[in-house]
């Protein structure tokens, strides 16, 4: 059994752990970071990276589907999903091995095993060798995530599977039921859609996408019913049963009984903390929710213990964990970092067309004390969008009238995540309407329907 | 050489224009940087005004006797040599809006000396001081904090967010006043609403509003015959008043708390204390301002200002005293009173109400209180509820000190009893805990040596 003394242990390397390894060894700390999967968590492994692959598939056979658009003639074509996964293996590793190599380059050591805390200065590591013990004047845990489930449905990964089981089964269902219609289900439904999967989506909200605004949620409930998706939403899980061949899913729809039923379900219905086995409750941590409670620095209820990144608490995303990283590296250094704007977090959702949104919704800048004022452009009318034959869905500017402040943005359409970010600038920088309709923004491009919505917030579009 | 600019100064948010009294210094002078160079009457105080920078006197824009809107330009400093066209040029002068910021011209142009000039004007109505037995005249409504510098004056430029700029200029915040807290000192939207909250907040006047009149009403024998009414102008404190309640009374929740205090054991420890040789005099305004520092101690979240987001848990105890004007209420405040002694408070508690009687008030004492008292027991009153004054938490409304029956053990006697009353920002505290500080303040002021040590 070995020990490594450090100024800093990491416990996790997803995009939150890494991120905050390398600041921290850029700030001239010695680190240790302890890792029980491969670098880069579920993020880069399970979670962000893979789907994307999957998704850029999805998008692809899509667009082999619309050869004829675009006078292509085809004598069919087919698509290899058990190849797609594969390729998204090989993107994953990619990235994976490009963390192996910022560590290396950061002098971090990276220790395999499941790390615990001993002690508010000790993590005990179990590798497969045997025990080590990181010794460490300050503890960053990044531990992370891991999909929820409905109370009674086993996820066995087989018939009822999760994420992590969709990344890598390389044969795709003939049908399949996603329970959750968020980001994770929306993604799912469009790549096994795309596959020729009859995917059925299942919402116990009202709506798809339900903590977007109401207006885009609406609208990409359309597009993907045209595409064949069957979206039920305001319908709750009852049981989930597993047969010989399929799964019997009972529902609850308007007070009705009702049984659906498929190959496989995916379970999408949200993402837990993951808090337990790390010796927590022995070092009297606080937990919130289900998640560490931390303070602006990211400083758990114990002096000198850090927590970031999903197991921090919502919102559940890699780059909000990143900031959080941040943050913990430089606090840990004796540097005053920058608070997170936890109001100004992108939120983006990369089904076809892509979603995207920060701020606040519509409905929830009416619901607050100012006058709002709302500018939408539709792609349609976007020469650029056009073009790539892209044109569906809007960019919506939702602004205080009086000031001119850029109160939430929501877009559905193509590149919306791209997109995003000049509200996202515009908003760090508290730019308002003004600014951006005196920015000029190049044409043709995608971005001049950010353009037209802001200058629609002030009745003065152009081209619509 | 530098040509300076020399601009009316704004020292209150309420203040839109100012007077030259007096120019000091004729054209043609030299000036030295700091020199004092004119004297100006704003609505709260009159200033020396200092030059920010050296050289001649070349110009003087605004003659002695005139008024310019804040900002305006009233005189120029260059060397001999200058070509001061330029900037007179760009001059409205007297009255006029405040000149663009022009680019060339350097540092700042002149700042308010905070010393205070102009003598004692005779108060049109003797408040009376009270002898032994009354409270102090710290007294009126609640307080009216006069927004008053928050931050040095930098040059031309502010370095501000767009988004800060609107609402500054919606809102009437001068954006050269605010300390920027963003990267680099800009000036972001929390630092204007932090300054609209401290600065504005001219206000309000208590629910019953006793003790301010406009000057020339009231009863006056002799009414001339065949007249039905006067208008009387708007003094610029009322002014303020009437511009800025609304704004505390109406988005501000108030609820409010009254306790009875025993007063014997204060009133018996006051009378040895002032019957002591060399030593100041103590008020019942003095043991009540003194016995909140206390409890404001003990009791940080009444010490506490609602800020959107967050709740700003005040570390140091500033006191807004409140006291009538025959223009309206003025609120000074009595800086660091939890380190503050009785006898401190006493003197320095009298101090600046004495001034502010005078006029002769700076103007950063009329900001930045994070409480307030307002007693009016000198005009007999019971009790009454104040208005908040944002974004302090919470005002201490305090009646006069009665001679009552009392019950003790069954029997009925008297005794000497005071009513409170406490009006608290709902957004900032409950019930319980205002409860907590008046219970608190109570035992302060009913064991009075506790004020003592």
């Amino acid at each position: 059994m070995g020990t490594h003394k450090v100024d800093v242990a990491v416990v996790g390397t997803g995009p939150g752990g890494y991120v905050a390894a390398i600041r921290c060894a850029q700030l001239g700390l010695s680190v240790a970071a302890v890792e029980d999967d491969r670098p880069g968590g579920v993020c880069l492994n399970w979670g962000c990276i893979p789907t994307k692959a999957l998704l850029r598939n999805a998008e692809v056979v899509g667009l082999f589907g619309r050869a004829a658009e675009f006078g292509i003639k085809l004598s069919g074509f087919e698509a290899d999903y058990a190849e797609a996964i594969r390729r998204s293996r090989r993107v994953a590793d990619r990235m994976a091995k490009g963390v192996e190599f910022l560590f290396k380059k950061n002098k971090i050591a990276l220790i395999p095993g499941r790390g615990r805390l001993k002690s508010r200065t000790l993590v005990e590591v179990v590798t497969s060798a045997g025990t080590e013990a990181v010794e460490a004047r300050q503890i960053i845990l990044a531990t992370g995530s891991e999909p929820k489930s409905l109370p009674g449905v086993v996820i066995d990964e087989q018939s009822v599977i999760s994420s992590n089981g969709a990344v890598r089964l390389e044969r795709a269902p003939k049908s399949l039921i996603i329970v959750g219609a968020g980001a994770v289900g929306m993604e799912f439904a469009d790549i096994y859609a795309a596959y020729g999967v009859q995917v059925t989506l299942v919402e116990a909200l009202p709506r798809i996408l339900p903590l977007e605004d109401e207006e885009v949620s609406s609208q990409l409930a359309r597009f993907f019913s045209r595409r064949g998706v069957a979206i039920r939403t305001g319908v709750k899980v009852r049981t989930v049963k597993t047969a010989n061949n399929g799964v019997t899913v009972e529902v609850e729809a308007d007070g009705k009984a009702e049984r659906l039923e498929a190959e496989q379900v995916l379970m999408a219905v949200g993402r837990g903390a993951k808090v337990k086995d790390l010796g927590l409750e022995a070092l009297g941590v606080t937990l919130e929710r289900g998640s560490v409670k931390v303070s602006p620095r990211m400083e758990t209820s114990v002096g000198g213990l850090y927590a970031i990144g999903d197991m921090a608490g919502p919102p559940l995303l890699a780059h909000k964990a990143m900031a959080e990283g941040v943050v913990a590296a430089e606090a840990i250094a004796g540097q005053e970092p920058r608070p997170i704007d936890y109001g100004n977090v992108p939120s983006c959702t990369y089904c076809r067309p892509q979603v995207a949104s920060i701020g606040r919704t519509e409905a929830q800048a009416r619901a607050g004390v100012s006058e709002v004022t709302v500018g939408r452009f539709p792609f349609s009318a976007n020469g650029k969008a056009v073009a790539m034959g892209e044109a569906e869905g809007f960019l919506k500017v939702v602004a205080d009238k009086a000031t001119g402040e850029i109160l939430g943005v929501h877009i559905v359409g193509p590149e919306a995540t791209e997109l995003i970010h000049e509200f996202a600038v515009g908003r760090t920088l508290e730019a308002t309407l003004e600014e951006l309709i005196h920015t000029i923004h190049a044409h043709p491009t995608l971005s001049e329907v950010a353009l037209e919505a802001t200058l629609g917030a002030l009745g003065q579009a152009i081209h619509i | 050489m530098a040509i300076t600019k020399v601009v009316m100064p704004k020292l209150s948010e309420a203040m839109e224009t100012g007077k030259v009294i007096k120019w000091i210094k004729k054209e043609g002078d030299r000036v030295e940087g700091g020199e004092i160079i004119a004297e100006i009457e704003t609505d709260k105080a009159d200033i020396e005004l200092e030059a920010f920078g050296a050289g001649v006197l070349r110009k003087i824009v605004v003659p002695a006797g005139e008024r310019a809107s804040v900002g305006g330009l009233i005189a120029v400093i260059a060397e001999p040599a200058d070509d001061i066209g330029s900037v007179l040029a760009v001059a409205p002068g007297a009255g006029g809006p405040p000149p663009a910021p022009t680019p060339p011209t350097p540092p700042v142009s002149a700042a308010p000396v905070p010393k205070p000039i102009t003598p004692p004007p005779p108060p049109a109505r003797p408040t009376p001081l009270p002898a032994a037995g009354g409270p102090q005249p710290v007294a009126g409504g609640p307080p009216i904090p006069v927004p008053g510098a928050v931050g040095p004056v930098r040059g031309d430029r502010v370095k501000a967010s767009p988004l800060a700029k609107k609402i500054a200029a919606q809102s009437g915040v001068d954006l050269r006043l605010v300390q920027g807290s963003g990267p680099g000192g800009r000036i972001v939207r929390r630092d204007v609403q932090a300054a609209m909250g401290s600065q504005p907040a001219l206000a309000p006047a208590a629910i019953s509003h006793p003790g301010t009149h406009a000057p020339g009403v009231g009863a006056r024998p002799g009414y001339p015959p065949g007249v039905e009414y006067q208008d009387v102008r708007l003094s610029s404190i009322r002014a303020a008043i009437a511009r800025q309640m609304p704004l505390a009374k109406g988005p501000v929740p108030h609820f409010y708390l009254t306790r009875e205090i025993a007063m014997d054991r204060a009133w018996e420890l006051r009378e040895e204390l002032n019957a002591l040789e060399g030593q100041p005099k103590i008020s019942v305004t003095d043991m009540t301002v003194k016995a909140c520092a206390l409890a404001l101690t003990e009791h940080p979240e009444v010490n506490a200002s609602f800020q959107g987001d967050t709740i700003r848990v005040h570390y140091r105890v500033h006191i807004g005293l409140a006291v009538a004007l025959d223009e309206g209420l003025i609120t000074p405040v009595l800086r660091n009173c939890e380190g503050k002694s009785l006898a401190q408070i006493a003197v320095e508690g009298r101090d600046l109400v004495e001034r502010a009687r005078a006029r002769r008030l700076r103007a950063p004492e009329l900001s930045g209180a994070t409480f307030s008292v307002s007693n009016l027991g000198m005009f007999a009153m019971d009790e009454f509820s104040a208005i908040i004054n944002p974004p302090e938490g919470a005002i201490l409304a305090v009646g006069a000190v009665k001679v009552v029956p009392v019950v003790e053990d069954g029997r009925i006697g008297t005794g000497r009893r005071m009513k409170v009353t406490l009006s608290c920002d709902h957004r900032v505290m409950d019930g319980a805990m205002g409860a907590r500080f008046l219970q608190d303040l109570t035992q302060f002021l009913e064991e009075p040596l506790r004020l003592l040590v």
